[in-house]
């Protein structure tokens, strides 16, 4: 068993933790620099305003009675470090799937007491940290998703769905669930599916694994393998392409030298950042994470995240690693023997669709620069094999100022900026 | 003259069956278990009294204190407050609550059946719960008070 931890509206619950005043308020979180709403309220999705939507194009109407704010990285990244913490307790399988999602290894539990478990798990963190969460369970992945999006959509579940493989529950809610839908398949496979007139969740899983994987790719066979209640799925097949990229691995042999922390995250970086630009996006911000192998009894235990936010939305390898290397320097605790890193790029954006800033750090020509030297780069690592051409540790602490004049304290990581409580 | 079988044994420790899980993983501290050494009173590493304050580290927050009204509970203006949130708000204790949006600081009280949030200076009346939006943020453990030249 299997449980997906997803944090609702991960970003906007942060900001009211800090604020009460702004529960039952439409609240929206913009992206530095480029102004575009990254997170909303469900008070603010009822007013009609779209995921990525430029704020200087709301309406006035929405712009007077919403409130909206900055992006506030550094409380995310922490909150979501403390959310992670948490899980850590009910189970020492946790796999981090984004700063607001994460995978909790469920096996081993009494089959009568997992829901139970789950919901004192949804009630723990929302307790310590104030955060909702819902929680979808079952045998797979691809089910856990399925589950956790009901969890949500659904207030009779009370935040805790579980799906059996073989349930009646399960073939309905798969029959109605568009294959598009489904987490994992991109939409030209949905187009293609249609074709063979394999339109829901349920068609999929029903459809033979063989010809499923001649015809598409061995991760949509794997889909139907977990569709039907059998893991199949590495963490890292699982591409959102419109959301989050990230790219980690478990070390060879655990290791405590900084230097092998540095080379790992500077490859997970560039990796990352080519499968930045295959698919055409930037990104706004990036999250850097190590921790070590909780399954040792005896170990010194560390787990850790940071998010950096970058200047402007950008899939430029020297930024991206710059702000890598940052993140892990922040981080690092010497003394710990890590097990894994990883580099996680966040709230991305088209790059065509990218609003120009009057305050981007670079001139379009400098940028114009920067994109055909990556293209260069791509091509070179693509014709000649990986790695003919690196990046070499990139300049430190380069010069920029966040445009964030709507941003909340950094109640959590500034000292003087803590949460600040009226006594009258 | 002393026989073997006359020495005494000295309980130094309990033998822990499974050592693995007595070491709980907690924001890179390690617990040491198994069974102590003499030569551990010999050990003694820096005293953190961030581990001391900071028991649940997921759970707990610092937050910043503004006014004067919980003078009696040894909270003054400006004053650092620990804070909590997976403690249970009991009366008696100080919590951080949010009354209709907005965030104080108070003690909690029972009386007659009814919850009131009492200030710890005369000057301010006791006020009651009912019928009012409140939510407790957390219990607050410790204040953190810099006296002349302490201050950052």
């Amino acid at each position: 068993m299997i449980a997906l931890v997803d944090c609702n509206n991960f970003y906007v619950s942060c900001e009211r933790v800090f604020d009460p005043r702004l529960e039952g308020r439409p609240v929206g979180v913009l992206s530095n620099n480029d102004g575009c709403v990254v997170a909303r309220s469900n008070e603010l999705k009822a007013l009609g305003v779209a995921m990525g939507a430029p704020m200087h194009l709301l309406p006035p109407a929405i712009r007077r009675q919403a409130v909206l704010l900055s992006s506030n990285y550094a409380l995310y990244g922490d909150m979501s470090r403390r959310v992670n913490l948490i899980l850590e307790a009910f189970s020492p399988d946790v796999e981090v799937y984004s700063i607001d999602e994460s995978f909790v290894g469920f096996s081993g539990f009494a089959v009568d007491g997992r829901e139970a478990h789950a919901q004192r798990l949804r009630e723990t963190v929302r307790r310590d940290t104030g955060i909702p969460v819902c929680v979808g369970l079952a045998p797979t992945r691809v089910l856990a998703k399925v589950a956790n999006h009901l969890a949500k959509k659904q207030a009779a579940y009370q935040g805790v769905c579980l799906l059996e493989a073989d349930a009646p529950a399960t073939r309905a809610r798969l029959e109605r669930l568009p294959v598009s839908e489904l987490w994992g398949v991109a939409r030209r496979s949905a187009e293609r599916l249609a074709l063979m007139e394999i339109h829901t969740a349920w068609q999929l899983r029903q459809a033979d694994p063989k010809q499923v994987r001649r015809h598409f790719s061995v991760v949509l066979e794997r889909i139907v393998w977990e569709l039907r209640g059998r893991p199949a799925i590495r963490l890292d097949d699982l591409h959102e392409p419109r959301q989050r990229i990230m790219v980690s691995r478990s070390f060879g042999r655990l290791t405590g030298a900084f230097p092998d922390l540095q080379e790992a995250v500077r490859q997970h970086a560039a990796r990352a950042a080519e499968k930045l630009r295959d698919q055409g996006s930037q990104a706004r911000a990036l999250m850097v994470f190590v921790r070590s192998n909780p399954h040792l009894a005896g170990e010194r235990q560390y787990r850790n995240s940071v998010v950096v936010p970058l200047p402007a939305p950008s899939d430029d390898s020297r930024e991206l690693l710059a702000a890598a290397a940052r993140g892990l320097a922040a981080i690092f605790l010497a003394g710990v023997r890590y097990q894994k890193c990883g580099v996680m790029l966040l709230d991305l954006v088209e790059a065509d669709r990218r609003q120009l800033s009057l305050l981007a750090p670079c001139s379009e020509a400098a940028r114009g620069r920067s994109q055909r030297l990556m293209a260069t780069v791509d091509r070179l690592n693509r014709e000649m094999g990986r790695d003919t051409v690196r990046f070499g540790l990139p300049r430190q602490g380069s010069a920029w100022a966040l445009r964030c004049e709507r941003r909340t304290s950094r109640y959590t990581t500034r000292w003087d900026e803590l949460m600040r409580v009226k006594i009258r | 003259m002393l026989s073997p079988l006359s020495t005494t044994a000295r309980v130094i420790g309990r033998a822990v069956p499974f050592p693995g899980e007595m070491t709980q993983p907690l924001m890179g501290c390690r617990v040491r278990a198994g069974f102590p050494s003499p030569a551990d009173d010999h050990l003694d590493v820096e005293i953190d009294l961030h581990a001391h304050v900071v028991r649940r580290p997921a759970a707990t927050y610092f937050v910043r204190a503004e006014g004067d009204s919980m003078l009696g509970d040894g909270i003054h203006d400006g004053d650092l407050l620990v804070v909590d949130r997976s403690l249970e708000p009991l009366p008696g204790r100080v919590v951080v609550i949010a009354v209709d949006g907005e965030p104080t600081v108070k003690r909690l009280a029972r009386r007659g059946g009814q919850t009131f949030l009492m200030a710890s200076n005369p000057r301010f009346a006791p006020i009651p719960l009912a019928g009012r939006e409140c939510e407790v943020w957390g219990v607050v453990t410790h204040v953190l008070h810099a006296l002349p030249g302490g201050e950052p």
